[in-house]
């Protein structure tokens, strides 16, 4: 995703306010979803992200702060261009998920949660991914990997390397 | 992108059901080729679209053309069979012939011989659990012909974004059907079919149903439970991917049954392609007068939105659910007010989640007389479980409530991968149990499993075998509901982590006396006293282990053994000098250089240096190196 930050080292709010502008007449359990979108366009959310959408949508920073570390969807520091979601879910942990997570760890020397000095990678668990057919099972951004093996790892990682 | 002209009738309905029969008419499964024409279905389930489908599907398609078969064959793009690991799944009609684990190259080999000349691609076929004899069609596939598939009847057959493929199957005859019974009838029908709740505790759906219909303020909502969050249970995305219209028919029903106008599915976030199966299927109900204003020419008004879910377990318990569709941090909070009294924006709501809407067409086309002859006294109707885990054949699995586990895991299921032995199955998820061996022959039903001290839960199945650690698999369980605990109430938020501390030190071999006895007064206060039933549940998985296999808990507190041989710090790894070859592969492989020997001689292992990472087993080709 294109940086947004502007020459001025500010955050171009202008995305967020288009987002912004579908809901004034209606804000009522708009929170969620702008939070959504406004990741989607900037990546994470920002402090002055997270007050502009507070003060558009008439509620407390402190109240959108509450939502935003409630749910694991949202994050308040920048992610890699790629997201790793290793599954740790029951038919991934009786098939060696951890040992999946491990090699990734291993791999890209970061830590569940952890991003990539060079923000190629974030690395995350992930309790389900709902295809315990294939387990055990990562996805990477929006491809699912199936039926993996530890050695497998760093050739799938590779491949997502521009 | 077709558009669908609106339905102002029953009788409209039923004319394009007429009108659209010729597209599924080939899958009806006995039929012989008369016509020279063809389909070949794709599987487009997440399962096998992650194994490569989309690549077979184009590939089929360059074939065809290549051949000047596109007018006659067609390709057509389902949802998820229940399969997943045997896939891409790939099903030719006329004849439906059933192949597996299908890759881009072997498509040119199905259109020349199965199409063109009618003969089977032996080496595609299942290969049953021998893998001896080859299964041409689903019905001479144990997994399939001993389910009963009612739910996931569409699943796997029809497109799921071709609203006319559901109607020629019968859909929305349901709803037209309900229409004219009028909404008294319509509930009455649904109460008489003793459905229950398919999400974990298994209440009455239709007295769910009559206590919104009675509540005092409107709107009304009826809302649909699509946060899927058990680990290792994926019915409910099958269905949205496969059958979309199926839940949104269920939906309408109840609607028209509560006067409910307005509505919303809540789908986790973590299942983009059940979300986007789900929107074309609402935009076309929408374009054909099935959802929004008039339905098919009545008075009948629904608004339907979808939410989607932002990574939190708990918000699958209810009240936590509806707070989070209010966009607030999803917390549970104490009932009653009962959703039906209170739900949504303070308005009665109906909640039930997506397996439960997908069986109410079926009650109202059918009547509730056929849907109470399946399943048992107290609990009509089928179940759809996930099967996963140490079992040859993992996927979904529909059978009538009452069926054995026995019947689930060993004749379905073909029993136990690599010729292991069974240990327990875990169902529920984090808020069921594991059932051991002795328990496999009770009947699978809501009342048998809370007698067995489990839950339906959602349904997922996981089997384990003896190279499982049944403390491990608890501490697992734990680790998860104490980092989803939304850390309201005490009982649940500290309860849960001084449990998984126990489990933790006990794990590790620092297990001491005592331990057992405490986790049974944590799980017992936290049965009692949690706010919701994440917490109520959570301590399930401990309290189940410890009931039936109990003595592994001893054996790693007392003699700081695991039996399975799964904890780390429990065992240690060792080569069998009586099997070792001396090859080598394994000291050239370890990351720690631990291992060491003369070429051709036995190697041994220097369990000080050792970081039990595992490489040398995987390496391994004779089989020499042991967890001891």
């Amino acid at each position: 995703m294109a940086c947004q930050c502007s020459a001025t080292g500010e955050f171009d709010l202008a995305p967020l306010m288009e987002i912004l502008s579908e809901y004034k007449d209606n804000p009522k359990g708009a929170l969620i979803p702008v939070l959504q979108k406004a990741q989607g366009v900037y990546g994470y959310l920002p402090k002055p992200v997270l007050e502009t959408i507070a003060r558009e949508l008439r509620l407390t920073t402190a109240e959108v702060f509450g939502v935003v570390t409630f749910y694991a969807q949202f994050h308040l520091n920048p992610r890699g261009k790629h997201i790793i979601r290793v599954c740790q879910g029951t038919a991934c942990h009786v098939r060696g998920g951890a040992k999946i997570l491990e090699a990734v760890s291993e791999h890209l020397k970061v830590k569940p949660g952890e991003t990539t000095r060079d923000l190629e990678f974030t690395l995350e668990t992930v309790a389900c991914l709902g295809a315990c057919g294939l387990a055990p099972v990562m996805m990477v951004d929006d491809n699912t990997h199936g039926r993996l093996n530890p050695l497998d790892i760093p050739g799938i990682l590779d491949s997502y390397l521009s | 992108m077709t558009k669908y002209a609106r339905l102002a009738s029953a009788a409209d309905l039923r004319k394009v059901r007429e009108g659209a029969k010729h597209k599924i008419v080939l899958r009806r499964y006995d039929r012989q080729p008369s016509d020279k024409k063809f389909q070949i279905l794709v599987c487009g389930g997440t399962g096998c679209t992650s194994s490569g489908s989309k690549s077979v599907r184009a590939a089929f398609e360059e074939s065809l053309k290549k051949h000047g078969l596109d007018h006659s064959c067609e390709v057509v793009t389902t949802g998820c069979h229940g399969f997943c690991e045997l896939g891409p799944l790939v099903i030719v009609y006329p004849g439906g012939n059933f192949y597996v684990r299908v890759k881009a190259e072997d498509c040119e080999e199905i259109v020349t011989k199965t199409v063109m000349e009618g003969k089977l691609v032996e080496r595609l076929l299942f290969q049953g659990r021998t893998g001896k004899t080859p299964r041409k069609t689903y019905k001479e596939m144990a997994f399939y012909s001993l389910q009963n598939r009612l739910v996931l009847r569409n699943c796997g057959r029809i497109d799921p974004e071709d609203i006319e493929e559901y109607i020629a199957s019968g859909g929305y005859e349901g709803l037209a059907k309900a229409l004219e019974m009028g909404p008294e009838k319509t509930l009455e029908e649904v109460k008489a079919s003793g459905l229950r709740g398919r999400g974990g505790a298994g209440f009455p759906t239709g007295r769910k149903w009559e206590f919104t219909r009675m509540a005092e303020g409107s709107p009304k909502y009826m809302c649909c439970n699509a946060d899927e969050g058990d680990p290792g249970a994926f019915m409910d995305r099958s269905v949205l991917e496969g059958d979309p219209h199926a839940v949104l028919e269920g939906m309408l029903i109840g609607a028209w049954a509560v006067g409910a106008t307005e509505g919303y599915v809540y789908v986790r976030a973590e299942y983009p392609l059940a979300i986007h199966r789900l929107q074309v299927a609402m935009r076309q109900a929408e374009e054909m007068g099935l959802l929004g204003d008039n339905i098919l020419g009545t008075d009948f008004c629904f608004h339907l939105k979808i939410k989607e879910g932002a990574g939190a377990f708990v918000c699958g318990e209810e009240t936590a659910l509806l707070q989070s569709i209010e966009g607030k941090r999803g917390m549970p909070r104490p009932r009653p007010p009962f959703p039906a009294q209170s739900g949504v924006w303070g308005k009665p709501t109906v909640l039930n989640n997506v397996e439960t809407f997908a069986n109410v067409a079926r009650i109202i086309t059918d009547g509730a007389a056929a849907y109470t002859s399946l399943g048992t006294e107290k609990s009509p109707g089928t179940k759809v479980f996930a099967l996963t885990g140490k079992v040859t054949n993992t996927g979904l699995v529909e059978v009538p409530m009452g069926t054995s586990m026995r019947q689930i895991i060993f004749d379905i299921g073909a029993g136990i991968k690599g010729g292991k032995k069974f240990k327990a199955v875990q169902i529920g998820g984090p808020s069921g149990a594991c059932l051991p061996e002795s328990l496999l022959d009770s009947p699978v039903d809501y009342d048998s499993l809370t007698a067995a001290g489990a839950m339906m839960g959602s349904g997922g199945l996981v089997v384990v075998d003896e190279d499982t650690c049944m403390v491990d698999l608890a501490r697992f369980f734990l680790t998860f509901t104490q980092a989803e605990s939304c850390g309201k109430c005490t009982p649940c938020r500290e309860g849960s982590k001084r449990m998984l501390e126990i489990l933790e030190r006990i794990c590790d071999g620092r297990g001491k006396e005592g331990d057992i006895e405490e986790l049974e007064r944590l799980a017992h206060t936290m049965q009692q006293s949690a706010l919701c039933a994440l917490g109520q549940t959570a301590p399930n998985p401990v309290l189940s282990t410890l009931r039936f296999f109990r003595h592994e808990y001893e054996a790693h507190i007392h003699d700081k053994k695991c039996p399975a041989k799964a904890c780390t710090n429990l065992m240690e790894y060792w080569i069998d000098p009586e099997k070792c070859i001396g090859c080598g592969m394994c000291a050239r492989a370890c990351p720690v250089n631990a291992i060491s020997g003369e070429k051709r001689q036995p190697h041994v292992i220097d369990t000080k240096k050792c970081i039990k990472c595992g490489t040398c087993i995987t390496k391994c080709k004779v089989q020499a190196v042991t967890r001891r």
